[in-house]
C-alpha cells in the first residue's frame, strides 16, 4: 500500500503507523486481523477531534475494531455531582463516532471473554494493558501495547510493523518465576494469581517472565488476575506459563532453549508482603467493596452469587461490580442480575468502578479482590483500600466491615506454622 | 538571552524549540500522572510533581507506558500548556505519535529528540535551551525524521 493511493483518513492513519515502524526498526509491516480500541476511552478534546478528524476524511474499519471501556456507562444513568457537563457529552460523543467509524460497541476491558474473538497466532493490535498481557499470554495471540491514535491507525490500514511480541523472536522468555514448590491448594485459588502478577511485574523490568508451576487447569479468571496485576505492576505485556501459554508446553519452549537472565523461587514471605502492600487500610467498617476490575466475568458472578447465598449486603456500603454489556446480559437472563440488585449489589456496565460517580464521590475505606484496582486506587482516589479474596470480600459486604474468613493464606497452609 | 544549542543524536519528531529546560529525574505518564489541562506533573509519587511543564524544554529518561499517552500530549497541546520540545534517552512511540497526532490536528509544533547520557546530564533545569532539528544529520536512518 503506498500512501499515495490512500484517501486522507488513510494517508494520516499510514504516516502514523509507518513512524511507529521506524521507529521500532521494523523491516516491514504485516497484516492485522483484530482491533481493540483504547482510544474510545474520553481523556480530552483531542480524542474527539482524532476521531472526528479521521470520520470527516471518510475512515471506516474493515477488520473487527471492538471497543475498550469508557469513563461513563452509555446506558446507565450518571448522576456524579459538580461533574463537567462537557465532559460527560464529549464522552459520550466520542463513542458514537467510533461506532459510525464500523467499530463493534462492546465497551468492555476484558474482550477476551466474548466469543468469536482473536485465536492462537492471530496478529492483532491492542492498548488495554491487561487484555494485550491476557491475549499474548492465554490466547497466544500476538500483540505490542499500542497507545492510543496509533491502534486507531493500524487498525485503519490493517497493518502493524513487524517489532517486538508481533515476532517470534521478540516473545523469548528471559526470567523464570518458579512457585512449583508451593502448595498446591494455595496455587489453585484465584487470589494467589493476583499476587503473583505483582511479583511478576516488580521483578520483570522489561524481561519476559517465565511461570514454572502454575497449575495447566488454570481458569481463565486466574489467568485475567495474573494479566492484570502483571501489567499494573510491571508493565508485563506477555508471559509464559508453562503448560498454561499456547507456545510454552515447556520450559524450554518457553525459553526459545536458552538459558534464563534469573531464575527466581518465589517464597511464602514475598507474596505475604506483595499481598500486605496492597491494603493501605487496617481492617475495619467498609463504605464499599468494588468487584470486576478487569471486567467481572460470567464465572466470577457464578462464584458471587454462590458465595453470596440469599444473604443481603450491608446497609452502610455499596457493593459495585464493573462487568460488560455481553456479560450483564448473560446474567439476566440467568435472572443472577435481578437477584443480585435485590441483595443490594450495584452492576455497573460499560466502564470501570474507578469512573464511577458513587467511587468518585466515595471516601473510607473500599475492599477489592483485584490487586490492579489495589495497585492504583491510592493514587487516583480519596480511598483507603483493603485487598482480599473474592470469599472475603463477599463476607465483608454482608458483614459491612472487613472479614477475614478464607484460611487459604493462614500459615499452616505453608507449611510454616 | 544565549540559548544552548544542544548536541541530538535522533529525531523522533522534528520541529524548533527555544526556550528553558525543565529536566525530570524520573519517567512520567501523561496518562494519570499528568493534568493536560494545565500542564501539571500530578503522580504524587514523581520528584517533580506540582512542575509545570508549559513552554519547557522537557528533558526526562522516558515516560512510563500507558496506552493513554499521545492523548495527553495532544489534548495539552490543544490547550497551549504542552512542552515546548521532548528531550529523551529513550525512543518513545507514544511521545511520537503524540506530537505528530497534535501537529497534524492543531499545527503545533514540539520537537521530540534523544540526546546520548552525557548530553543529558549536562541539561540543567533553568538554562535556556535551542532546539532546531532541521540542523540534524540522524546518526540512524531508521530513525531519520521525515519534514
Amino acid at each position: 500500500m503506498q500512501a499515495g493511493d490512500l484517501g486522507p483518513a488513510l494517508r494520516f492513519a499510514m504516516d502514523l503507523v509507518v513512524r511507529a515502524a521506524e521507529l521500532l526498526d521494523a523491516p516491514r509491516l504485516i497484516d492485522a486481523t483484530f482491533l481493540h480500541i483504547d482510544a474510545c476511552h474520553y481523556y480530552g478534546t483531542a480524542h474527539l477531534d482524532f476521531a472526528n478528524t479521521l470520520l470527516n476524511d471518510g475512515a471506516r474499519f474493515e477488520i473487527a475494531a471492538w471497543t475498550n471501556t469508557v469513563p461513563v456507562s452509555l446506558i446507565q444513568d450518571d448522576p456524579r455531582q459538580g461533574s463537567d457537563p462537557v465532559f460527560l457529552e464529549e464522552a459520550r460523543a466520542l463513542t458514537r463516532v467510533y461506532e459510525k467509524l464500523g467499530a463493534r460497541p462492546v465497551w468492555t476491558c476484558a474482550p477476551y471473554q466474548l466469543p468469536d474473538g482473536p485465536e492462537r497466532d492471530d496478529q492483532i493490535i491492542v492498548g488495554e494493558s491487561n487484555a494485550v498481557s491476557y491475549y499474548n499470554s492465554v490466547v497466544g495471540a500476538r500483540t505490542n501495547k499500542y497507545g492510543d491514535f496509533l491502534d486507531v491507525a493500524c487498525g485503519l490500514v490493517q497493518r502493524v510493523p513487524f517489532a517486538g511480541l508481533h515476532t517470534h523472536a521478540g516473545r523469548r522468555g528471559e526470567i523464570v518465576l518458579d512457585v512449583a514448590h508451593l502448595p498446591e491448594e494455595l496455587r489453585r485459588t484465584e487470589f494467589f494469581c493476583h499476587v503473583l502478577g505483582i511479583v511478576m511485574g516488580r521483578h520483570a523490568e522489561n524481561k519476559i517472565p517465565v511461570i514454572v508451576g502454575l497449575p495447566p487447569d488454570t481458569p481463565p479468571d486466574s489467568l485475567k488476575a495474573i494479566s492484570a496485576a502483571g501489567a499494573s505492576s510491571g508493565g508485563v505485556a506477555l508471559f509464559h506459563a508453562v503448560g498454561v501459554t499456547p507456545e510454552a508446553p515447556t520450559l524450554a519452549a518457553a525459553l526459545h532453549d536458552r538459558e534464563p537472565e534469573m531464575t527466581i523461587r518465589v517464597s511464602p514471605d514475598t507474596l505475604i508482603a506483595a499481598r500486605d502492600a496492597l491494603s493501605t487500610a487496617r481492617d475495619g467498617p467498609l463504605a464499599m467493596v468494588a468487584l470486576g476490575t478487569p471486567h467481572f466475568s460470567y464465572t466470577e458472578f457464578a462464584r458471587l452469587v454462590a458465595l453470596l447465598d440469599g444473604r443481603k449486603i450491608h446497609d452502610n456500603l455499596a457493593l459495585m461490580i464493573s462487568t460488560s454489556r455481553h456479560v450483564a446480559a448473560l446474567i439476566e437472563e440467568h435472572g443472577w442480575l435481578t437477584s443480585l440488585e435485590a441483595a443490594g449489589a450495584t452492576i455497573l456496565v460499560d466502564t470501570c468502578t474507578y469512573f464511577s460517580p458513587t467511587i468518585r464521590q466515595a471516601s473510607g475505606r473500599v475492599m477489592t479482590n483485584s490487586a490492579k484496582w489495589a495497585y492504583y486506587a491510592p493514587g487516583m482516589l480519596p480511598v483507603e483500600v483493603v485487598f482480599a479474596s473474592l470469599e472475603d470480600c463477599v463476607a465483608s459486604a454482608c458483614a459491612g466491615e472487613v472479614c477475614r474468613c478464607d484460611d487459604a493464606w493462614s500459615p499452616s497452609h505453608w507449611g510454616l506454622a | 538571552m544565549t540559548a544552548r544549542s544542544i548536541d541530538i543524536e535522533a529525531v523522533l519528531h522534528p520541529g524548533f524549540a527555544k526556550a528553558p529546560a525543565l529536566k525530570l529525574s524520573e519517567a512520567l505518564s501523561f496518562w494519570g500522572g499528568f493534568d493536560p489541562r494545565d500542564g501539571r506533573i500530578l503522580d504524587p509519587a514523581h520528584p517533580q510533581r506540582g512542575e509545570i511543564v508549559t513552554n519547557h524544554v522537557l528533558a526526562m529518561p522516558g515516560s512510563r507506558g500507558s496506552a493513554g499517552t499521545p492523548a495527553g500530549i495532544a489534548e495539552a497541546m490543544r490547550r497551549g500548556v504542552g512542552p515546548a520540545a521532548i528531550v529523551l534517552l529513550r525512543p518513545d512511540v507514544n511521545i511520537a505519535i503524540g506530537a505528530q497526532v497534535a501537529s497534524r490536528l492543531y499545527g503545533s509544533e514540539l520537537p521530540v529528540v534523544l540526546v546520548t547520557k552525557e548530553t543529558f546530564a549536562g541539561l540543567d533545569t533553568g538554562t535556556t535551551v535551542l532546539i532546531d532539528t532541521a540542523t540534524v544529520v540522524s546518526r540512524s536512518p531508521h530513525r531519520r525524521a521525515t519534514s
